[in-house]
């Protein structure tokens, strides 16, 4: 399964500058081990030290937040896009 | 008194475009889940963490009564409290709206309704030059803005802040391009577009268009461009600091025992807790407890079902709720919100659509302020806490109208005239009037 990561730009240290880079994995989490295998250091950036997403970043997957999915354990089917986000807020 | 700059405290940063950084007390941007520390620049989450960058200062130390003086002398704006704020110390003499202290309105009909002794205080920001409180975090942002050398100005918006930021931009010529959700009340988005930006609604949710623009941001197509509430978020946020302030001055320099704020991303709130904790720590009121109690519409209330289930970490949620305004599902400061309701003894509350008209009503019928209806939300909040006995009557309160009804007048649309009768006194009389 390979998908597109788009990278933010605070990440982008760990992919020489690209913003979107390619990965595999049929999970977010293979996914992530995946990107960590090719830019080390990433991994966590993105999780905390029990392995859990951290909690101010969002992850979409197909504009789909994994948040309301099955969070590292969501599907990544093949072609699919994932976006990390740092998380901001608008309003009060 | 001096007040150091951080040219003066801290090693000269390296981030933004624009020339040197001067921000007056604002020494560094400091990441609030992990402490890092970062430069002052156009950064708003921490290279470590994700966790998000907040501005660290080296605050005007000395006499108490010399800087309530040097306030107290200042202009009737937020300016007053430049002391205080990242901003350059001659910001007053920018073009801008100059937002802020707005009427601490004291609601004696209000409080007998609901049986409060204590004192109630609305604040009512509905009185900004845009007619809600974002002005004030835009007048921040706008300095930030021209510090960093960006000369288009953006944002993501539920509405308000799109206003605020395009009248914001044009007082200052600069550029500006927001972007809303598509579905917004139809004043708010007049209003967004009649300061002559560029206006974008995106068929989405407000996070929808949150995300977008974080994903702007990271494209050459956003180059020098300022989100007020993203990349320029660290100075932003701070804006609301001012609220604090003055409602502690307006009181004659005094904490008030509670206050009831709206929570949509929380940010309010925890810079409100963070004014305060200021206040006291420059000597400039009295050290005393405080409780502040969030306030959220039941459609989107993350924070308050985080609350009432006494976890610590917040579980977005898709908002439904009239109180578009807070209907942001997925609260960036939701995690903080819930550390200061229980630091303080405070809590998270929510109240029903029919709740908030019906306390739109109550404060225009009681006070004569019309509030959107995120002060609906406040207001709502405050009366069934009263009833559940969490807040206090016999203490001080005061709660936050933060918009002008006028934006949301759909909320209270079977509002009219009580009778349409012939231009005679005996179609007067028959309508039951005399």
């Amino acid at each position: 399964m390979s998908v597109n990561v788009r990278i933010p730009t605070i990440l982008r240290t760990y992919t020489g500058g690209a913003a979107e880079v390619t990965a595999e994995g049929a999970t977010l989490a293979e996914v992530v081990e995946d990107l960590e295998a090719n830019h080390t250091g990433i991994r966590a950036r993105l999780l905390d030290d029990a392995g859990k997403l951290r909690r101010f970043v969002n992850v979409y997957v197909n504009d789909d937040d994994v948040r309301f999915a099955d969070g590292l354990g969501t599907a990544t089917p093949d072609g699919a896009g994932v976006s990390i986000i740092p998380a901001v807020a608008g309003g009060c | 008194m001096a007040v150091q700059t951080a040219a003066s405290a801290a090693p000269a940063p390296t981030a933004g475009p624009g020339p040197a950084v001067d921000l007056g007390p604002a020494v560094a941007l400091s990441c609030r889940e992990c402490g890092a520390r970062a430069p002052l620049g156009p950064s708003f989450a921490c290279t470590e963490c994700f966790g998000p960058l907040e501005v660290a200062y080296d605050l005007p130390g000395g006499d108490p009564e010399e800087l309530r003086r040097r306030i107290e002398s200042g202009p009737t704006s937020i300016w007053r409290y430049a002391p205080l704020l990242p901003v350059p110390a001659d910001a007053a003499s920018h073009p801008g709206l100059h937002p802020g202290w707005t009427r601490l309105v004291r609601a004696d009909n209000l409080a007998a309704e609901l049986g409060i002794t204590g004192g109630l205080h609305v604040k009512d920001d509905s009185g900004n030059p845009t007619h809600s409180f974002k002005d004030r975090v835009v007048a921040i942002a706008v300095e930030a803005a021209r510090t960093f050398g960006f000369t288009t100005l953006s944002c993501s918006s539920t509405g308000n802040l799109a206003g605020a930021v395009g009248a914001a931009a044009a007082r200052a010529g600069l550029r500006s391009c927001v972007f809303i959700p598509h579905d917004l009340e139809a004043g708010k988005v007049v209003m967004a577009a009649v300061y002559g930006g560029e206006l974008v609604a995106i068929e989405g949710s407000y996070d929808d268009v949150n995300r977008f623009c974080s994903e702007l941001i990271g494209d050459p197509a956003g180059e020098g461009w300022g989100f007020v509430n993203v990349n320029l978020r660290p100075y932003y946020a701070e804006g609301s600091k001012t609220l604090a302030y003055e409602i502690c001055e307006q009181l004659g320099w005094r904490i008030p025992d509670q206050l009831v704020v709206p929570v949509a991303s929380g940010s309010q709130l925890t810079k409100i807790d963070k004014g305060l904790r200021e206040l006291i720590a420059l000597g400039l009121v009295e050290d005393r407890p405080y409780r502040i109690f969030a306030a959220q519409a039941t459609g989107c209330s993350p924070v308050a079902a985080a609350y009432k289930a006494g976890h610590d970490v917040v579980r977005p949620v898709r908002p439904d709720t009239i109180a578009k305004s807070l209907a942001i599902g997925n609260p960036a400061d939701g995690p903080y919100v819930l550390d200061i309701a229980r630091r303080t003894g405070g809590a998270v509350e929510d109240v029903s659509d029919a709740e908030v008209v019906d306390a739109i009503r109550l404060l225009a019928r009681t006070e004569g302020v019309f509030a959107e209806t995120a002060g609906g939300v406040t207001v709502g909040v405050l009366r069934k806490l009263l009833e559940q006995g969490v807040l206090d009557p016999a203490a001080e309160t005061v709660v936050l109208n933060t918009g002008d009804g006028l934006k949301t007048l759909d909320a209270v649309a079977g509002s009219g005239p009580t009778a349409t009768i012939r231009p005679t006194l005996a179609s007067f009389r028959e309508a039951g009037l005399a």
